[in-house]
């Protein structure tokens, strides 16, 4: 069994009354691909925030690639990175000198390489030199992954990171994350709605509602489970408070 | 198979290179306009211009202002240190949080410490950019040099900037706690502080019990020993001194207060939502 990239246990967040996040409990195996499905306000972001270390817990422990986020997130922090549709790169600066800025701050050698080497893989080697406000929304989507992509990190977190992307762009994005995987053995958790992305590219599933986590597994094995003939109605049922306790009831 | 001495090799506790890379992220932004380089140097040469004109005025007016024609002009161009040095430095940290960048920032391996030196450093470098031109027009148009202040006048610098990137440590923590309704402190505090700073007249102007509050803010100490420079011929290491003491305790207190407000802002979730 593989050794655990990432491990959280009990971990909830509370805002003022409001529960995001209510004690929850699992583990990523190093090398896996998983996803963190639910519908809005199921508590994906706010999971994916503390995993980072940008949100504190309110309870509970997490540990990434051995170390505990809480007490020692800066030991680990260079070998991880993230993509968000909430974050965004400065307008005005260049693709080039934003990836130099993200480059240096991660302590990385030969940083122009570094640039060329994803620009070609990325396919962004013709706006390198334009400012990032003037990219298109695809464009700037795989910029930021180059971002999240130039310390090679071990970990990768992403959310939404097809967003607002193309179908053949988005195809092409997820060719780009297994390639990653396969060749790093790189750990990937992301946040999506898209149920054919998280069918294609996730071993593992974490369905949240309600800040909880309400079923795990394969996305086959879900399928199966609830009888249904893809994630998108394993998705409807559980966020539609459904599945399997209706059925039982029933 | 990254070691635990790879890791403190690739991310020391204080790391110069990432203070060196976040000044040049910043000066990127600044280059990459030049309005708002032009709008560094605009507002202290237009207030050293009207500044110039009315102490031209005043000299034959005043036998004090003719005594020491420089008093007025050197305070209005100190008083732009304090003033630039303090937007300077709220304006690049403004400047990430409206390009809603605070959190690829702080996933990175950087940390607060040293953005809080990129930030002293990129208010430096704007300061002089905005106040060198202005103190050499004055010597064009006027024909008066800040710089006959000597030594002194680097001693007057740096214990106005310090006290500017104390206020400017206190409004970033400010908006990072309390979001982008705290934004007008940047512009607003220093203007606030302004009238116990005794830019343009001796803190003995003021009520008795405003002295003490004036005597115990750096400003009070620099504006007093310039007019002792340019009036009296005297160079007063103590109010120098002084200045420095209490630079140091309002420093503490401004990065106390904005590592205090970062906290917050991840108890809060405020550095993901930045910007909205």
């Amino acid at each position: 069994m593989s050794e655990a990239a990432i491990e959280v246990h009990a971990l909830e967040k509370r805002f003022g009354k409001v529960t995001a996040v209510a004690g929850i409990d699992f583990t990523v195996a190093t090398g896996s691909i998983v996803a963190l499905l639910g519908g809005n306000g199921a508590g994906k972001t706010t999971t994916l925030s503390m995993l980072l270390g940008l949100l504190l817990p309110s309870a509970g422990t997490i540990h990434v690639l051995g170390e505990d986020m809480l007490r020692h997130r800066h030991r680990v922090l260079p070998r991880m990175n993230f993509s968000s549709p909430y974050v965004d790169l400065p307008h005005r600066l260049t693709v080039r000198q934003n990836l130099r800025v993200y480059a240096s701050l991660y302590g990385m050698d030969r940083i122009p390489q570094r640039i060329g080497d994803l620009a070609a893989e990325l396919d962004i080697a013709t706006f390198l030199d334009r400012p990032v406000g003037q990219l298109s929304a695809g464009q700037k989507t795989r910029v930021a992954l180059a971002k999240s992509l130039i310390n090679q990190p071990d970990l990768l977190l992403l959310d939404e990171p097809t967003a607002s992307l193309d179908p053949d762009t988005a195809d092409w994005v997820r060719t780009l994350l297994e390639r990653y995987r396969a060749r790093r053995n790189a750990t990937i958790l992301l946040a999506s709605h898209n149920m054919g992305e998280v069918e294609r590219l996730a071993d593992d599933v974490l369905m949240l509602r309600g800040g909880k986590i309400v079923d795990q597994g394969a996305p086959a094995a879900l399928v199966e489970k609830y009888g249904r003939n893809s994630m998108e109605e394993v998705f409807l049922d559980i966020a539609r408070k459904q599945g399997l306790a209706a059925e039982e009831a029933a | 198979m990254t070691t635990a001495g790879d890791l403190r090799r690739s991310n020391p506790t204080f790391s110069l290179r990432r203070i060196g890379t976040l000044v040049l992220r910043y000066w990127y932004v600044l280059r990459g306009s030049w309005p708002r380089l032009v709008d560094l140097a605009y507002w202290p040469t237009l207030q050293m211009i009207v500044w110039g004109f009315m102490t031209q005025f005043l000299a034959t007016q005043t036998n004090y202002v003719a005594q020491a024609f420089g008093v007025l002009l050197s305070a209005a161009l100190l008083w732009d240190v304090l003033f630039r040095g303090q937007i300077a430095l709220s304006i690049s940290f403004l400047e990430d949080i409206w390009s809603r960048n605070l959190g690829h920032l702080f996933v990175s391996p950087l940390r607060p410490i040293e953005m809080l030196a990129a930030l002293m450093t990129m208010s430096l470098i704007r300061t002089l950019i905005g106040v060198v031109p202005a103190s050499l027009l004055a010597i064009a148009f006027f024909g008066f040099s800040v710089y006959s202040l000597g030594l002194t006048l680097v001693g007057f610098f740096f214990a106005l900037i310090m006290f500017g990137w104390a206020i400017g440590l206190m409004v970033c923590g400010l908006v990072l706690r309390h979001g982008m309704g705290a934004e007008s402190l940047a512009w607003a505090s220093m203007v606030a502080i302004m009238p116990l700073c005794a830019v343009y007249y001796p803190v003995d102007v003021l009520p008795v019990w405003l002295q003490y509050v004036a005597w115990a803010i750096p400003p009070a100490h620099v504006f007093e020993g310039m007019r002792a420079v340019l009036v009296h011929g005297t160079v007063r290491g103590d109010l120098l001194a002084w200045a420095f003491a209490l630079d140091a305790v309002f420093l503490a207190l401004g990065a106390a207060t904005f590592l205090y407000c970062f906290h917050g802002a991840r108890e809060r979730g405020r550095l993901l939502q930045s910007g909205e």
